[in-house]
């Protein structure tokens, strides 16, 4: 029964992984062609905007974030955000920019997508390990509390994901849909706090603020792996329960994105 | 190996409509304001792509598709493919499909010759592995020893075909859908093409084949389908189909101001009365006779009589005159008239023929010059897909039957 299970399984999955596997590779060796620093700049780019924020909200602004080790607080926000940015705004065009293949081709076209979200995902991995090291300079301290990391990676990939799906199979139809995803982006960007401390927002629209999956997973994150004295959804609300507001929302987004792109991927073909 | 009777694809009473909106809504913008005009009309016109198909390809059958440029077959294949997705009926498709239908699908320019096997293999469901172990016979049946490193971009196109080609015959399906690649590519490209082909029917692989090439469809299919403005006008013999495709082109060429194009010039100083084969419709390898009369209507000195026949779709077959067959016909006086029947040995294929005719001076100035003046069709059982179809025979001296 369960070999049987997992030979059928194995069937119907098999062209999807090979697919995914060479998507990703190609990708990668595709991105930073002709670019002399290459796979660096995956490292670099972060670096460079921590570095600009690091001057402005720290050095200029002295923004107080009310925590130990802001350095690697602020860079941390960065970096999880960097991730949904690039997973979201590729999302939109992964659709249409494979349109000449999709014509071609009739290949699962979730893998696209799925693809895309795997690259940012090896792209967020490395730039783990520059955040290690800076946590190590900075005499952060290493507990096993840091594995909870995992899961809030996963939500946050499953979040992620879910609206490169929609996007992804929205922009086929509108293409508007990249105006106004960057412009909700940038809104998204400012309703989470990234760089700035959360105490500076009043109590009730930071408690609405907090609902932001996205700022509920950076969060939790930094409490996680920076410093328990992080302010998360739960320290605010009062209630760790209140996790299931911003999770319902991913969960739903999760679901109704499955939905929607198995609906539409069909017609991807003779749509774009 | 045998031909099943198990059909690999069913076809059944399938549509294609492509809705185009005259003003198609990709902006919210108009997305709003259609919702506002909802009441008032709006003109949407539906594009019949294929209109009630309904074929059942058979294990093992080399099945060709033809049709017009625009008359659906590429729909057709991509619906088997599973790309489009039918507006009506079914597609059952029994079996391992290639999924691709064009070579080279998602080669990247960007990438080196060895890093788009990889990606094109993937994409024809090769693991890393699988490719790992075939990479060397896929080079050298493209000929690309030296080239493996070098960036897509830098191929000839021809080079980029032979890679593509040598990928998509390592494609293990059984179900194979191939449109129009012999479109591309050198006579070499061609043959390699023919043979991969020849392959296929022998290992018994269902093929579904778009061609123009009415040769090669006579050649290699079983059965044929005509499309013909999005709907199946026949589905059977492949000679039936390739000779009303071809003659397709011939009702369209000889439509509408007939005078007009009818190409007939010449000084007329003498000029055919009649031309008329014997027999309009020839059986068998019965010889055409081809009867020619002609007046002259002033005095003229050394007369030469030819003829030329032409196919369907106007490719010269075989002509001859009378000065290269050493028949003097001498002066004649303004008036006369003169009979003259071509005795031509029935070399012919299957078909309908056109014949020019032409009549001229010694010296080459043309006093009648017909085309198309008459035309005739031959019926044969057997034919080949070659030009010509003489009476070939052949004597087997078998070993004595156990």
């Amino acid at each position: 029964m369960l070999t049987k299970l997992y030979g059928s399984l194995k069937r119907r999955f098999t062209y999807p992984f090979i697919l995914l596997r060479q998507l990703v590779i190609t990708d990668f060796k595709l991105r930073y062609q002709s670019s002399i620093l290459g796979y660096l700049w995956s490292l670099l780019r972060p670096l460079m905007i921590f570095l600009i924020m690091y001057i402005v909200f720290l050095k200029f602004l002295r923004f107080d974030y009310g925590v130990p080790h802001s350095t690697v607080y602020l860079l941390a926000g960065i970096v999880f955000w960097s991730y949904f940015n690039e997973v979201t705004n590729n999302g939109v065009g992964a659709i249409v920019g494979k349109g000449d293949l999709l014509r071609k081709l009739n290949f699962p076209k979730y893998v696209i997508v799925l693809a895309g979200s795997f690259s940012a995902l090896i792209n967020l991995l490395l730039n783990l390990v520059v955040i290690g090291a800076f946590m190590l300079v900075d005499g952060v301290e290493i507990t096993s509390r840091m594995l909870l990391a995992i899961p809030l990676v996963v939500e946050m990939f499953v979040l992620s994901l879910a609206i490169g799906f929609i996007l992804s199979a929205l922009f086929v139809k509108l293409r508007d849909i990249s105006y106004i995803w960057e412009v909700l982006l940038q809104g998204m960007f400012y309703a989470t706090p990234i760089f700035y401390p959360l105490h500076v927002v009043p109590e009730k629209y930071a408690k609405v603020l907090m609902l932001n999956p996205m700022a509920q997973i950076i969060q939790d994150l930094r409490h996680v792996m920076v410093t328990p004295k992080t302010p998360t959804i739960a320290s605010i609300w009062g209630t760790p329960y209140i996790r299931l507001v911003p999770i319902g929302i991913t969960v739903v987004l999760a679901v109704v994105s499955v939905y929607y792109f198995r609906k539409r991927s069909k017609y991807f073909a003779e749509e774009i | 190996m045998a031909k099943s009777t198990e059909p690999a694809i069913i076809v059944h009473n399938v549509s294609k409509n492509f809705v185009l909106p005259h003003e198609r809504i990709t902006t919210v913008k108009s997305a709003f304001t259609s919702l506002l005009k909802k009441r008032t009309k709006r003109t949407i016109e539906v594009q019949h792509a294929l209109r009630n198909v309904s074929i059942e390809i058979k294990e093992g059958e080399f099945f060709g598709i033809v049709g017009r440029n625009g008359s659906g077959k590429s729909t057709l294949l991509k619906m088997l493919a599973g790309i489009y997705q039918p507006s009506q009926g079914e597609i059952e498709v029994r079996g391992k499909l290639v999924p691709f239908i064009e070579l080279g699908v998602g080669f990247n320019p960007e990438l080196t010759g060895r890093e788009n096997v990889y990606l094109n293999g993937a994409l024809l469901g090769f693991s890393k592995k699988e490719i790992d172990a075939q990479y060397d016979d896929i080079v050298t049946f493209a000929e690309l020893e030296k080239f493996m490193d070098q960036k897509l971009k830098n191929y000839s196109s021809g080079m980029q075909v032979r890679l593509a080609f040598s990928m998509a015959t390592r494609a293990k399906a059984d179900i194979l859908l191939v449109d129009e690649v012999l479109a591309v590519g050198d006579a070499d490209f061609q043959r390699k093409c023919f043979e991969y082909f020849r392959t296929l029917k022998r290992t018994g692989k269902t093929v579904v084949f778009v061609s123009h090439d009415m040769n090669a469809v006579r050649e290699y299919c079983d059965r044929a389908m005509l499309i013909e403005k999005s709907e199946v006008v026949t589905v059977g013999d492949v000679n039936k189909i390739a000779t009303a495709y071809t003659r397709m082109f011939m009702r369209d060429e000889s439509g509408g101001d007939e005078e007009s194009k009818t190409g007939r010039w010449g000084s007329r100083k003498a000029a055919f009365t009649s031309v008329q084969p014997e027999l309009k419709k020839i059986s068998g390898m019965k010889p055409v006779r081809l009867i020619c009369k002609a007046k002259t209507h002033e005095d003229v000195d050394g007369l030469v009589f030819g003829f030329l026949v032409k196919t369907e779709v106007g490719a010269h077959l075989t002509g001859v005159n009378t000065q290269i067959l050493k028949q003097r016909i001498g002066s004649m006086k303004k008036g006369e008239e003169i009979m003259l029947v071509w005795d031509i040995p029935n070399i012919f294929n299957d078909g309908r023929y056109s014949v020019d005719v032409a009549l001229v001076s010694a010296d080459g100035d043309v006093y009648d010059w017909w085309e198309d003046a008459t035309h005739f069709t031959v019926y044969k059982e057997e034919r080949t897909p070659y030009p010509t179809m003489p009476d070939i025979r052949v004597e087997i001296t078998s070993p004595p039957s156990k």
